[in-house]
């Protein structure tokens, strides 16, 4: 177990350290950055001052090791375009971003293992059919396009829900329910698979034997071991899902750190987009850490094989 | 029967994207380029507009169905290629790792673990705002992207073939490594890879609309779906046909390529059990 957990958090270090190289690089493909600050109109002096001022004289591994030294303090640097801290840009924004996230993971296992159990015990027969295409269907929705067409119908429509920015907490239903789309999919057949399995197993057939009810069956015996693997996933998704907020936010109009990413894409703000890059990276490889965690002390077998 | 009902369904789709890509523009007596700025955002035939422009025309004039049928010609172009490029990065890092195992199989693992941490559709778009968007630098973006899957499906395969008598025969027999690898283990494990490149197809085009969409995919005035989104988005209170039109092209090819992955799926999975 310990060996387990050792190998996978250096793993994890060794991913991060990966991602700061990628994130950093993704800065300098362009050339150099000083030209993006000052604006094409810049003179050889302009842009000598800006190398001096923000560090671009020195050598290109100076550079990467200076910022990983100062973003392992918490300094992410400054923003061109915000004249501000990278650091304070991005917390200002990330609990729109991470509670937009919690709430389309909140849709997604609201509608994505229900639907697998659901498919799972009607298994070949209609039902189960239906249910796979709901999820075709799905995995093929262009997600911005989604958006809009919930904003036509819900928003203009019906005018039931808002369709641009938060007012209030109604404000994430629309956006929430796009990003769930992405996960219902994965989570569904993953559920639908793993309740086959363990309908099939021997100890469902010891507790059917043993006069237990269906419900109780379905739920505490099976369910609980077709949960696990749904647990990484979801994990996964979520992950997945704070990334594709860059979408959503986009088209609401949300204040959060996709969006931000978006503008400084747009307007050349290196800094805060590798810094947003970086922070994303980081929130996806713990989540994925933290569900093989909780795996390995759900499950023993996975302990013994991975170890 | 559904299913291959199904398989059936999918498969006319995109045969119907392919010959609209292929043919279409002669097909439509319109140019997807000229403007016509008396004859802005003409509604389709059956929204009360003309028999001359069948799907209606944007915001410029410009034909709605010429720009949808050169549309599909790129999302179909870009899905491709992108696929292409990415099942020559992913499947080479999946045999190597899967056929070797251990150190190499470490390091494969690690790239595809570091590739699924960074976030797509954001890397995706800083790399094109760099670089400067234009069609090959999509493709070849989304192809440094997408290989993840590729990659695993890969190792997965080759590591159940690897073990195969009739690679060990070639072995004995004295094949180059090269040889092992490109005539005994890919060949076995193309099935598996044939269906992961529909669904990477699928993937590349949504990914390129959402590019385009957000402004960092193929440059204006090409028609791609999604830039067509884009630029309908500020005139779908009034006419919300000029985004339910592209966004329905869009949604009915992905779906039809992923109806067709999952019959090869089948249909393959048949012929070999």
């Amino acid at each position: 177990m310990a060996l387990f957990l050792l190998r996978r958090a250096i793993l994890a270090v060794l991913v991060c350290l990966t991602v700061l190289v990628i994130s950093f690089a993704l800065t300098r493909i362009a050339g150099d950055p000083a030209i993006a600050i000052a604006g094409p109109q810049a003179t050889a002096a302009d842009l000598a001052a800006i190398h001096l001022a923000y560090g671009l004289d020195r050598p290109l591994p100076r550079q990467f090791l200076d910022w990983v030294w100062a973003a392992l303090h918490g300094d992410l640097g400054r923003s061109y375009l915000f004249r501000a801290p990278v650091w304070e840009l991005v917390a200002a924004r990330l609990p729109v971003t991470l509670t937009l996230g919690g709430v389309g993971l909140g849709f997604a296992l609201l509608i994505g293992p229900p639907l697998g159990v659901v498919a799972a015990l009607n298994e070949g027969r209609a039902v189960d059919r239906l249910v796979g295409m709901v999820a075709l269907l799905g995995q093929a929705l262009p997600s911005f396009w989604l958006a809009l067409m919930l904003i036509i119908f819900f928003g203009l429509r019906l005018q039931w829900l808002p369709i641009a920015g938060l007012d209030d907490w109604t404000g994430y239903i629309l956006p929430g329910l796009v990003l769930s789309f992405s996960a219902i999919p994965a989570l569904m057949r993953l559920t639908r698979s793993g309740m086959i399995e363990a309908l099939a197993s021997d100890y469902i057939r010891t507790a059917r034997a043993g006069g237990l009810s269906r419900a109780s069956i379905v739920l505490k015996h099976a369910g609980r071991n077709a949960a696990m693997p749904v647990v990484a996933i979801a994990a996964v998704q979520l992950g997945f899902m704070l990334g594709g907020s860059i979408v959503t936010e986009s088209v609401f109009n949300l204040p959060g750190v996709g969006y931000l990413a978006w503008e400084s894409i747009s307007k050349n703000d290196f800094p805060v987009v590798q810094a947003v890059v970086l922070i994303l990276a980081v929130i996806y490889i713990a989540l994925t850490l933290g569900a093989d965690l909780l795996n390995a002390l759900l499950d023993p077998r996975l302990r013994a094989t991975r170890a | 029967m559904i299913r291959r009902l199904s398989a059936i369904l999918g498969a006319l789709i995109l045969a119907t994207a392919l010959i609209a890509a292929l043919i279409g523009p002669t097909l439509v007596p319109h140019d997807p380029f000229t403007q016509d700025l008396m004859a802005r955002l003409t509604p389709p035939a059956w929204l009360g507009g003309t028999t001359d422009h069948v799907l209606g025309t944007d915001q410029l004039g410009r034909d709605y169905a010429a720009r949808l049928v050169y549309g599909a010609r790129i999302s179909l172009l870009i899905g491709a290629t992108a696929a292409l490029a990415s099942g020559v990065i992913g499947i080479t890092l999946g045999v190597l790792g899967g056929f070797f195992g251990g150190r190499v199989d470490d390091v494969v693992m690690f790239a595809i673990t570091c590739r699924l941490s960074i976030p797509l559709i954001l890397v995706a778009l800083a790399i094109v705002s760099a670089v400067g968007s234009s069609l090959p630098v999509v493709v070849l973006t989304l192809g440094l992207l997408l290989w993840d899957r590729f990659a695993v499906v890969a190792r997965t395969a080759t590591m159940q073939v690897r073990t195969l008598d009739y690679v060990a025969a070639a072995q004995a027999a004295g094949a180059s490594l090269p040889h092992v690898l490109w005539r005994e283990v890919l060949p076995n494990i193309a099935h598996h890879l044939v269906v992961v490149a529909t669904l990477e197809v699928a993937l590349a085009i949504l990914l390129e609309s959402v590019l385009s969409f957000l402004g960092l995919g193929v440059p204006a005035p090409l028609p791609s779906w999604g830039l067509m989104i884009a630029e309908g988005k500020d005139y779908m209170f009034f006419e919300p046909w000029v985004v339910v039109i592209p966004g329905a092209a869009l949604f009915t090819l992905v779906l039809g390529i992923n109806l067709v992955g999952d019959g090869l799926r089948d249909g393959l999975a048949v012929r070999r059990g």
